[in-house]
């Protein structure tokens, strides 16, 4: 067993609307180790990015409570000053959006040059250029001497990600926080970027949390895997235990909402409903109730609490105990149907 | 990059031809010529005409324009039959007065718009931002005549800060280092009083860049990096916010043409704006049509800077 890099306790992250915080991170519990890739799946809107945010302190107007803590101190407590040195030096991000998520004015070696110079003032230019073109070298930039004196819009979408992910491991750091860092791109692409953060995953040593919604993604890239929904936590498991013996009911529905390719009639799996939105969501209760609703309501927990089903594996809710598929797909089917 | 701004000079050519045009042809259509005022009634009208045929008044328009633009080319714009002087020449000092006038506003713009723009953006919805955006709605509200009769009246007449009226103090010897600062002195209500209304559009546009650009993802990516707030407002936020200011600086010049007529009949001021005026309601049509169309090039040229300072400062722009 490797050792934990970031133990996080009952994080809380709330948002203000007119008066009111509401929860969009809930009393998540988990833990990420050295040289992990731990994933966390969700929809969208169940709050996977928020969570993330949370961690490098980007949320602006949210409130925070729990703990996160890493090497020693307590993240939700620290000062800007803390999570400044922090940021980009031992956490770095790499974001969905990699056009939105450059400076259109800045070339992309200078954007990489930043985040090097932050927290090596006194290297010299010359050094970190070097240290920039290596860094593009490795992320599979063909022309790097080139590139660097490029604006993002004359990069295709691959080569802005690769950029994206060159500046978040410019300082090696030992956390990598990855927020959907294929979803805006075409499938060819998408691997390579993957194939591209396995390889880094080798050669620099972190603890990798990766967001997505994307199954496929998960199976190829995750050791541990954590599924969100609705703000909590609702099952974690490792990844073979997950893919093969899924027990939550939204874990198994998102798992039977991929269609298969062999069986030509096969009608697409779809749950119903959507996550419910930040203020309608239920506070008590099983979160996930609204969308099995053939479920008997004696058969969810009050107050749902993850249960280590077995070593490492955590689900949330007892209802998981009554949800069969097939058969009760085509009982949702009916149900949908009346 | 040169191409671009090559292309886009080129551009200006078509636009003053038809500015050129336009003008000459309100020109012809204000009632009476040359020589209607000038010459004594009493004159047998076939002299009259032949006086008209020799000065090649009867030649169709487009005759009579060429004959206008070579003679405008060569910077003859006729006479001032007010003044009785050649109109370039009398232009020529009021130009360098009001070219110093809409510098001194221009610079007094950008000196009260970027800061007030900045702190309005950076910290929007504090007291201090609705403190900004209160004094532009004034801004927008005054009219700038109104505005300037006050600045006027309280740093003119009541505590007698600022000369009321002229350019230069009566006496100073061109050259000098009084008669610099007597310029600038007869310079700077005028520039106050116009800056200070003209800069609120700017000061809002500002903030509105500002608020929307710190929302961008680029911003998270900073912080991300690890910079620090200041550094992420003066590297990543302003830079981006300015370019739409940038942009504007072309509308500014010709916001600028229009504030100057009003100010410089306010304080007195001897440029082109007060010439303008003044010409217009004594009919003086020859320095009316040159000052037209030196009003329309500075639009264009503003226009044509604007957009080159956009290119410089703007990599997307930049197109091959």
């Amino acid at each position: 067993m490797s050792e934990v890099l970031l133990d996080i306790k009952n994080l809380k992250t709330s948002f203000r609307i007119k008066d009111h915080h509401y929860a969009a991170v809930d009393d998540v519990t988990l833990t990420v180790k050295k040289n992990e890739v731990l994933a966390i799946v969700g929809e969208s809107g169940s709050g996977k990015s928020a969570f993330a945010f949370s961690i490098m302190g980007l949320h602006t107007r949210a409130k925070i409570e729990g703990e996160i803590n890493y090497k020693g101190s307590n993240l939700v407590q620290a000062g800007p000053n803390q999570m400044k040195k922090l940021r980009g030096k031992e956490m770095g991000m790499i974001f969905q959006d990699a056009l939105s998520a450059l400076n259109p004015l800045m070339v992309v070696g200078a954007q990489i040059d930043e985040a090097i110079f932050l927290h090596n003032p006194k290297s010299s230019k010359n050094l970190r250029k070097l240290q920039v073109i290596n860094l593009l070298n490795q992320v599979g930039i063909p022309r790097p001497e080139k590139t660097y004196h490029q604006y993002p819009h004359e990069l295709s979408g691959g080569m802005r990600q690769r950029i994206v992910i060159a500046m978040a491991i410019s300082n090696q750091p030992e956390l990598l926080i990855a927020d959907e860092p294929t979803t805006a791109l075409d499938v060819t692409i998408q691997s390579q970027i993957l194939d591209l953060i396995k390889e880094l995953k080798e050669t620099i040593h972190a603890g990798i949390i990766l967001i997505t919604h994307d199954l496929g993604v998960v199976a190829e890239m995750a050791d541990r895997v954590a599924v969100m929904y609705a703000g909590q936590i609702v099952e974690i498991a490792d990844v073979y235990t997950l893919m093969e013996n899924p027990q939550h009911p939204y874990t198994r529905s998102l798992l039977n909402s991929i269609p298969t390719l062999n069986d030509v009639k096969e009608e697409l799996h779809v749950i119903q409903g959507v996550v419910p939105s930040l203020q309608n969501l239920p506070r008590t209760g099983c979160r996930f109730a609204s969308r099995i609703p053939w479920i008997e309501e004696s058969e969810h927990e009050a107050s749902p609490e993850l249960h280590e089903i077995s070593p490492g594996h955590y689900v949330r809710c007892t209802c998981y105990k009554d949800f069969y598929f097939p058969e009760q797909a085509e009982e949702e089917r009916n149900y949908v149907a009346n | 990059m040169w191409k671009l701004i090559v292309r886009r000079t080129l551009i200006t050519i078509p636009q003053i031809i038809v500015l050129s045009i336009l003008v000459f042809i309100l020109a012809q259509a204000m009632p009476g010529d040359a020589l209607t005022g000038l010459i004594d009634p009493n004159i047998d009208p076939a002299t009259i005409e032949a006086m008209r045929e020799r000065l090649g008044l009867n030649n169709p328009w487009y005759v009579q324009y060429i004959d206008w633009v070579k003679g405008v080319l060569q910077g003859d714009f006729g006479q001032s039959f007010r003044f009785k002087m050649p109109v370039s020449e009398l232009i020529g000092e009021r130009m360098i007065n009001t070219l110093w006038l809409s510098l001194a506003t221009l610079i007094l713009t950008y000196l009260i718009a970027i800061p007030l723009g900045i702190i309005s953006g950076r910290f929007n919805d504090t007291w201090l931002d609705r403190a900004i955006t209160g004094y532009t709605y004034i801004g927008f509200a005054a009219p700038l005549f109104i505005f300037a009769l006050v600045m006027l009246f309280i740093f003119g007449f009541q505590l007698g800060w600022f000369p009321t009226s002229g350019s230069v103090a009566p006496g100073t010897e061109p050259g000098t280092f009084a008669y610099f600062i007597s310029k600038l002195n007869h310079l700077l209500l005028p520039a106050l009083s116009m800056a200070l209304i003209t800069t609120v559009s700017t000061v809002q546009y500002l903030r509105s860049e500002i608020i929307d650009t710190k929302q961008k993802d680029f911003i998270v990516t900073a912080r991300a990096k690890g910079s620090s707030e200041s550094r992420v407002y003066n590297r990543h936020v302003l830079r981006n916010s300015l370019l739409p200011i940038a942009a504007f600086f072309g509308y500014e010049i010709t916001g600028l043409i229009g504030g100057t007529i009003f100010i410089e009949n306010i304080f007195g001021y001897p440029g082109m704006g007060e010439l303008f005026l003044s010409s217009i309601s004594l009919r003086d049509y020859s320095v009316m049509t040159a000052l037209v169309l030196l009003f329309g090039l500075a639009a264009i040229i503003g226009a044509l800077l604007s957009d080159i300072i956009l290119s410089l400062v703007d990599p997307r722009i930049r197109i091959k």
